[in-house]
């Protein structure tokens, strides 16, 4: 079997469900009880207590301190995640925020100062984009693409346009076509040329008076940098469309290149890859959306203004918003971490950022392009795109080359995306991963592509060093037990 | 500071094997006119102490102000154990063999918000307690021939505002809103029975947007039969430790925000919407769940489930758009439950409701009465001048939020909460000074 490594070894645990280890009377929390409770005949109090686990101070912490034991984070070792930047999150940005958690958002002296580090960060966020306005509102990077999508749906409206549709290249991912959806837009899927990018001739093939927006993302997830763009966009402003960018990908262009200035006229970052705040096991996220001045007006309320006496407060004047898309401020925690991100790397920090998550991508690519195959030859940045072409010879698929991965101590890459590519292998080291651990990546690929020669049964059953063995996700989906209560469905 | 490894020596190595001599050469495929050649106009690099300087946050002496977001006392297991770093820099559970802590913590979330809300089913969360409503209604409308939603208007003003930007983009849905009585701040049951019909979602807020406790049997009397789906909203999650799990009334859906569980008001956000349904809509439902399942040996583990509805797969045709979710604020929920348990929960809802009505009766005394009589649970709706808002501002002193320009017809209105976390000194300051 694969070669085990010295780090991120799980350990044994098997952690039973809270409920489990519920008991009466285990819980014995003193609560915070400043008043004296009077009778309350008009409170209607449930004669019944809530259906909770009643477990001691000590049991809580052992069963969340085990499942943490049962998960791989950024921390244990690379987690190359194609097109979800998986980078290092820097501790000071946690503990610079930490006074924000007792700021509630209806207390002005505190928010003013709140306010005043969103402006800025809107502020940096396009310049760093090459964009006009910005909104921090959007809670994620999908909620980013649907308040987007919502801005260019007003625009197309106000102009009295039936505009409808939306063209979207096939190495998009699935948020694109469905936050197109919701925003009310049938969508298109168009082809991207044989090296991997959009031309400006396919384009022409798909546009027509219908057409409201592209939608693209650059560079793209195969990692290639959309070389037309600027042609692209010439393109769809000469038919009274938009060119919509998807920032999943921005850490390759960071400080390098401004989507401002290839002819975006909409985008969104996602705070949570870019920015390095953490992605917490899925969100919270942030997805600031930026625009060009024309569609500034239609951007969600509400804006942030800078007083006279230098104080920050709210307004909710815009006739010619799309309106609020969160009932408060979307993740400000979030906002102020990648504010403090950007901060500690400054002007210069920022390119560096980008040139190193480029080097550490283009050094991989070079040591395993002979191992597998590499569908695409065209330059990529960031990120690049394998196959298991070769292992399928020997019966060994993607999801095999995954799971042993594991076994080796890494989190493995995006699999299976994007679809252009059969049995995809999308592979993004990101600027924070050391040399070593980057040979140490390429030495499990190597083993792993030697094994699928010369032992393929043993990939089959990866991973085996992993709290558990391959999950059976069909029987979850023929079962849908979602709950631990009898009322499971 | 940089977080990069790479030295000199590493630089050449790599720049070897990739085979260019210049580090910039990795941007060739970019062409030159779109590179940006110039530093970007941001301050830094910024030392430790420099960052931590500058977001040093100050909130104010004593603040009163809930409405949707609330302060409340979090277990300091909560923190300690929400911070470890194999929950916080986890992506999404994708790879459930690697992600067993995030997956099972999850379910055990999804398992609570079920309990609490007497519901079959949880998501793993939503963005916020709006988008929730507003995905809810997204969710209705797919259903079998509904075209109108129906809203009460003591719903929380900014969910309503999200509701009317999502949709917005259906041409053919009208948005009514159903109001409440002036003299109550209930829901007015007349208007209700007038206006609900087979071909409405219906969604109403208990407690309310004023903090008053809706007559829940008599509009699910209303809604249960006639609505072709209603949803109940809850902003006060604390209330399901202590009324009647909303499922009882069997509405379709219950949703809103669990903030209050766990998660700190964070100026805002994040926040933590959840969303609890019945099991007949499940496929329907938005957003990541959590199911039970084997490994390749039969031991029990934990995977995303019913994916077929989701964005990656079904593209277009997905249920919702959601992705990225608040995934570590609900593993907080998750401790912050198992922490308090359900005495700590009850007896935390308790000591909102009586501060809340102790600061009533102190304001009562000097004069100052609730502009609505219904019962409240921890907030309610005060006149207040003026000029003794600015004075308090100035004192550092939050009696509340403003409401009024979301609702005219209360004039001078602010919305008070009392929680667990005010003092008797701090009730008697505010109402001192009103």
């Amino acid at each position: 079997m694969p070669g085990r490594t010295d780090v991120a070894r799980f350990p044994e645990v098997r952690e039973p469900l809270l409920n489990l280890r519920s008991a009466l009377g285990r819980n014995k929390r003193l609560i915070p009880s400043p008043f004296d409770v009077p009778e309350m005949p008009d409170l209607p109090v449930s004669t019944d207590l809530a259906d909770l686990p009643d477990v001691s101070e000590v049991e809580t912490v052992r069963h969340f301190t085990r499942l943490s034991s049962l998960n791989y984070g950024i921390e244990n070792g690379m987690y190359p995640l194609g097109s979800c930047t998986m980078k290092y999150n820097p501790k000071i940005a946690e503990a610079a925020s930490a006074s924000l958690r007792s700021v509630h958002p209806a207390d002005p002296a505190a928010m003013s100062h709140v306010l005043e580090c969103l402006a800025l960060l809107q502020k940096y966020l396009g310049e760093i984009c090459g964009m006009d306005a910005c909104s921090l509102w959007p809670a994620a990077g999908a909620h980013g693409e649907l308040t987007g999508m919502m801005v260019i749906r007003r625009a197309v409206d106000m102009k009295g346009e039936p505009r409808t549709k939306v063209l979207i290249p096939d190495t998009a991912h699935g948020t694109n076509p469905a936050s197109c959806t919701i925003a009310g837009f049938a969508t298109e899927s168009i082809p991207s040329g044989g090296d991997g990018f959009l031309t400006a001739s396919i384009l022409k093939e798909h546009l027509g008076p219908d057409v409201a927006a592209l939608m693209i993302t650059n560079p793209n997830t195969l990692g290639i940098f959309e070389r037309e763009i600027r042609e692209i966009a010439g393109l769809l402003h000469d038919n009274g469309s938009y060119l919509y960018m998807d920032g999943a990908n921005l850490n390759a262009l960071l400080g390098v290149a401004r989507p401002g200035d290839m002819g975006v006229d909409c985008m969104h970052v996602n705070l949570h890859k870019t920015f390095a705040t953490p992605h917490g096991g899925g969100g919270p996220g942030s997805g600031p959306v930026l625009v060009k001045s024309g569609l500034a007006r239609h951007l969600p309320l509400p804006l942030i203004k800078e007083g006279e006496s230098g104080s920050y407060t709210l307004s909710w004047d815009g006739p010619e918003s799309i309106g609020m898309v969160h009932s408060c401020l979307g993740n400000v925690g979030v906002c102020i971490r990648a504010l403090a991100y950007i901060l500690s790397l400054g002007p210069v920090g920022l390119p560096e950022v980008a040139q190193a998550a480029c080097i550490n991508a283009g050094y991989l690519k070079s040591r395993l392009s002979g191992l597998y195959d590499l569908p695409y030859r065209t330059p990529t940045l960031h990120e690049f795109v394998l196959s298991d072409r070769l292992q399928k010879e020997n019966g060994i698929t993607t999801m095999d080359i995954a799971k042993s991965l594991m076994d080796f101590g890494f989190y493995p890459p995006t699999i299976y995306f994007p679809l252009v590519v059969q049995g995809a292998l999308m592979i993004e080291p990101t600027e924070t991963e050391p040399l070593e651990e980057l040979d140490r990546f390429v030495n499990a690929m190597e083993e792993i592509a030697e094994t699928s020669r010369t032992n393929p049964e043993e990939l089959h059953g990866a991973p085996r060093t992993t709290p558990v063995s391959r999950v059976d996700e069909v029987w979850a989906a023929r079962n849908i037990v979602l709950t631990w209560s009898k009322r499971e469905s | 500071m940089s977080y990069i490894a790479i030295n000199e020596q590493d630089l050449r190595k790599m720049l070897k094997s990739i085979g260019i001599a210049f580090p910039q050469e990795v941007f060739s495929s970019i062409p030159e006119e779109l590179r940006y050649d110039t530093l970007l106009p941001i301050d830094g690099p910024l030392d430790e102490e420099s960052l931590r300087r500058r977001f040093a946050f100050t909130p104010s002496k004593a603040v009163f102000a809930g409405g949707g977001i609330y302060r409340h006392h979090i277990p300091a297991v909560v923190d300690s154990l929400s911070s470890r770093q194999e929950f916080v820099t986890a992506y999404t559970p994708y790879q459930p063999e690697v992600s067993q802590g995030t997956l099972q913590s999850i379910f055990e979330y999804q398992s609570m918000m079920a309990d609490l809300t007497g519901m079959d089913v949880s998501n793993a969360s939503m963005y916020d307690g709006a988008t929730s409503l507003a995905e809810a209604a997204l969710m209705a409308l797919r259903g079998k021939g509904i075209r109108r939603v129906l809203v009460a208007r003591s719903m929380q003003p900014s969910y309503r505002r999200v509701l009317k930007t999502y949709l917005a983009s259906i041409s053919d849905v009208k948005v009514e809103e159903i109001p409440f009585e002036p003299s109550t701040g209930q829901i007015d049951l007349t208007a209700l029975e007038g206006a609900i019909a087979a071909d409405c979602a219906f969604f109403i807020q208990n407690p309310n947007y004023f903090g008053v406790i809706e007559p829940m049997q008599r509009v699910a009397g209303i809604a249960s039969p006639r609505a072709g789906f209603w949803g109940i909203t809850v902003t006060e999650a604390l209330t399901l430790g202590l009324f009647d799990a909303p499922g009882i009334y069997r509405p379709d859906v219950v949703i809103g925000e669990a903030q209050s569980f766990g998660n700190p008001a964070n100026a805002g956000g994040p926040l933590l919407g959840f969303f609890c349904t019945r099991k007949e809509h499940v496929r329907r439902m938005p957003g990541r769940i959590v199911g039970l399942t084997k490994d390749s040996e039969g031991r029990q583990a934990f995977c995303l489930t019913l994916a077929t509805r989701e964005q990656h797969i079904r593209r277009e045709k997905a249920t919702s758009n959601i992705c990225t979710n608040e995934g570590l604020c609900a593993l907080r929920a998750a401790i912050h439950l198992s922490a308090m348990g359900p005495e700590g929960l009850r007896e935390a809802a308790l000591q909102c409701a009586a501060g809340a009505r102790h600061l009533m009766a102190l304001l009562a005394a000097k004069g100052i009465r609730s502009l609505l009589s219904g019962p409240v649970f921890h907030e309610f709706v005060v006149p207040i001048e003026e000029a003794k808002r600015a004075a308090l501002d100035a004192e550092r002193i939050v009696p509340g939020i403003p409401i009024t320009g979301d609702y005219p017809e209360l004039e001078n209105a602010v919305l008070v909460t009392v929680t667990e976390m005010n003092t008797m000194e701090e009730c008697r300051c505010l109402a001192e000074r009103m």
